[in-house]
């Protein structure tokens, strides 16, 4: 039996705000019929509320039927007791209030401090009533998904989106790079903020793969003129056939102390060792990297070591530690353009970077690039909204990083000392922020974690991930059965800032012509229009 | 409808029950079949919960008389005084009352007269009383002189018939005893077996 949207289900039975509310399903609805992670509304005598299923259970009303069960191969006995004797039970958590009055209409859904009275009726609820909460597709809003079982758009608030940091997780292949495609499509669909997307793996730019192996299209060919394409590994984008805009070279002297602190652990530096670093910069200026390197094995060494006080072993340790980096080819002594200052011209222009690792797609060569680039790009930033705020004109263009493999940047260890640490931390005030992208949401700090305005998490199967992804949200252990019990793929749970409560979607297609079309067809409207103001 | 069909009188009555006597020997009501009799304006509806047939005196007792007769007619044709010598009586339960147009499941204020004329109730009157399925508390609540499950699931057999579909019907009656019978699911079972067919 399917059932109506508008059908009752049940009753509220008991409950509380904290654990949420028992409703007994009628004899009429089958608990075979229901499903966690749905919505449904309760009819309190004052307000409606909103809420999701968060557990299914049987109940009996005495104990002896269990003992001596009826029986039930007698279709007569069986529909006399479902209902009865025997029923249904869900656990709903209530999440959201909406006013019976006009006043409440305006004010639109509000989170939940009461329970509904006793017996309130229960039911399904509507597209319109989802449509109330999570709002339609307009020029703030992108269309990210559906619930479960529903036809209705859950959109997400991508202006609210920007202000904060927010994070991506899922076990490997549940699709958290298809997500982050369409989020950063959805970006520039809407032009809320521009992007620099640091592309460990070559997906974002030009063309990504699917896991069927398809080749599906990327931001570049969805939106030519507002994305530009950097790239670490020229001869890796020409053999892929993809046009960048700018080839990236990094001089030693834009490396400074501070990026390898980030690289203690990928390059197995001590402690002391790190601590070298900053004597040698301090004795050796802009120039350090190339001068320590030149430093050779003589007397004159074991003097200057002296004088620094860096022991010898350090300084082996130290050494071989610099010559893994010297060894990237992106890395020249004297780099011939400014890479950091065209991908402030781009961005400034609204123009929405993506910067290609190519082959280098060994975590040192992304740590070091990444916060290298961000670390002077958010210095930048913050001197331009400094600014902004002084002289009371415009503001810089919220501006939002992307980075893949995050809990080597925002582990415990060094959280407090990269600049993406900072970012996740404060840069809300600054107009950039975060868009995470991780695996193991347990590697990352705390403090990070708990700052993230946004998360959106695919199948975690690992405890201390689900625990450190769900920490500090109401109901969490509703939600830990929802996420455990979520597809391997196009499922995800999404909570926080940018929705009004949390929602279980099936991600947007993505790959078909169709899908293109949707997606770019608002991009382009948008493109003529500031072509005539140009 | 023309004249409903009377099916005898009150000769014993309480405020629960009441005892009718038939107008010819053996035209019972069948069990729990629903009969309605009058009080001054209330009409007082009831269920047909047990039947005797005795003799007018009590100490005098029938004696076996067939010995030479070839049949049971035969044998009351042969003896006709025994239609005058004998009696059929039942016992209704009350289980409801209309006052002023409005059905009650509830007792009536008073009690039936006795010589007040019982009729049984057309299948209308029984789908009318039965829209609402208040007076089975009454039958799960009495203390009867037999099996309250047999009389339940008679009358249930019984009005189930009159309904255009019975087992709609036998299953939300089903549903209100599983309910009235919540704490004692072996008599619910019970119940539930005799309902069928």
């Amino acid at each position: 039996m399917t059932l109506e949207k508008d059908e009752r289900l049940g009753i509220v039975t008991s409950g509380s705000l904290n654990k949420g509310v028992e409703v007994r399903l009628d004899s009429s609805a089958s608990v075979e019929d229901m499903a966690v992670g749905r919505y449904v509304t309760i009819e309190g005598q004052k307000q409606r509320f909103f809420g999701m299923i968060t557990d299914i259970s049987l109940g009996v009303i005495d104990p002896k039927l269990t003992l001596t069960p009826p029986d039930v191969s007698d279709p007569f006995v069986a529909e006399v007791l479902a209902g009865t004797s025997t029923y249904g039970e869900l656990h709903v958590l209530p999440m959201l209030t909406i006013g019976g009055d006009a006043k409440g209409l305006l004010e639109g859904a509000q989170p939940v401090k009461t329970v509904p009275s006793h017996f309130s009726p229960v039911k399904l609820a509507s597209q319109s009533d989802v449509e109330l909460v999570f709002g339609r597709e307009d020029e703030k809003k992108f269309y990210l998904g559906t619930p479960l079982d529903m036809e209705t758009k859950i959109c997400l608030n991508l202006e609210e989106l920007v202000k904060r940091s927010n994070g991506i997780f899922g076990k490997s292949g549940t699709g958290k790079t298809f997500l982050t495609r369409l989020l950063l499509i959805g970006m520039l669909q809407k032009g809320r903020a521009v992007n620099l997307v640091f592309d460990m793996h070559s997906e974002y730019g030009w063309e990504g793969s699917s896991e069927a192996g398809r080749k599906v299209k990327a931001l570049k060919q969805l939106f030519p003129a507002k994305v530009a394409v950097f790239t670490l590994d020229e001869e890796n984008s020409r053999r892929r056939k993809v046009s960048t805009d700018f080839v990236v070279r990094i001089g030693y002297d834009e490396i400074t102390p501070e990026d390898m602190v980030l690289l203690r652990q990928t390059l197995n530096l001590t402690e002391p060792a790190v601590e070298a670093v900053y004597q040698l910069a301090r004795r050796f200026g802009r120039r350090w990297l190339e001068r320590t390197l030149e430093i050779k094995d003589a007397e004159e060494t074991k003097e200057l070591l002296g004088e620094l006080s860096i022991h010898e072993s350090t300084f082996q340790n130290l050494r071989r530690g610099l010559a893994t980096i010297s060894r990237l080819p992106f890395l020249e002594a004297q780099a011939a353009d400014n890479a950091v200052g065209s991908i402030l011209e781009y961005l400034e222009r609204g123009i929405n970077v993506v910067l290609e690792f190519g082959r280098y797609t060994d975590v040192t060569a992304y740590i070091l690039v990444a916060n290298l680039l961000t670390r002077r790009i958010h210095s930048q930033y913050r001197e331009k909204m400094e600014k902004a705020m002084g002289e009371d004109s415009a503001r810089p263009v919220p501006l939002v990083i992307t980075i893949e493999e995050a809990h080597r940047f925002l582990n415990p260890g060094v959280a407090s000392q990269t600049i993406f640490g900072t970012i996740a931390r404060e840069m809300r005030k600054y107009n950039v922020t975060l868009l995470v992208i991780d695996q193991r949401p347990s590697g990352i700090d705390d403090e990070v974690m708990s700052q993230m305005g946004t998360k959106i998490t695919c199948l975690l199967d690992n405890e201390r991930d689900i625990d450190s992804v769900l920490a500090g949200v109401s109901g969490k252990s509703e939600l830990k059965s929802v996420l455990s019990r979520l597809e391997s793929r196009q499922q995800a749970l999404i909570f926080g800032h940018a929705v009004p409560m949390p929602v279980v979607i099936r991600t947007r297609e993505y790959g078909s012509a169709e899908s293109y079309r949707d997606f770019s067809t608002a991009g382009e409207a948008e493109q003529d229009v500031e072509e005539l103001w140009d | 409808m023309g004249e409903a069909e009377r099916v005898g009188e009150v000769i014993e009555a309480s405020t629960t029950d009441f005892v009718a006597q038939c107008y010819e020997l053996y035209e019972l009501p069948p069990l729990g079949s629903l009969v309605r009799t009058r009080e001054q304006g209330v009409e007082l509806f009831g269920v047909v919960y047990r039947a005797t047939t005795t003799s007018f005196e009590p100490g005098r007792r029938p004696i076996a008389r067939g010995r030479d007769e070839a049949s049971e007619e035969a044998l009351y044709q042969a003896n006709p005084q025994l239609m005058k010598l004998l009696r059929s009586e039942f016992g209704v339960l009350v289980v409801g009352h209309r006052e002023e147009g409005r059905l009650h499941h509830y007792l009536p204020p008073k009690p039936p007269r006795i010589h007040g004329f019982i009729y049984q109730c057309s299948p209308q009157e029984i789908r009318e009383f039965t829209e609402s399925l208040g007076f089975l508390s009454i039958l799960v609540n009495t203390h009867l002189p037999i099996a309250g499950d047999e009389i339940i699931a008679a009358t249930l057999r019984h009005m189930s018939r009159v309904h255009e579909d019975p087992n709609a019907f036998l299953v939300s009656a089903g549903k209100e005893l599983a309910i009235l019978l919540s704490g004692n699911f072996g008599q619910l079972k019970a119940i539930l077996g005799r309902l069928k067919g």
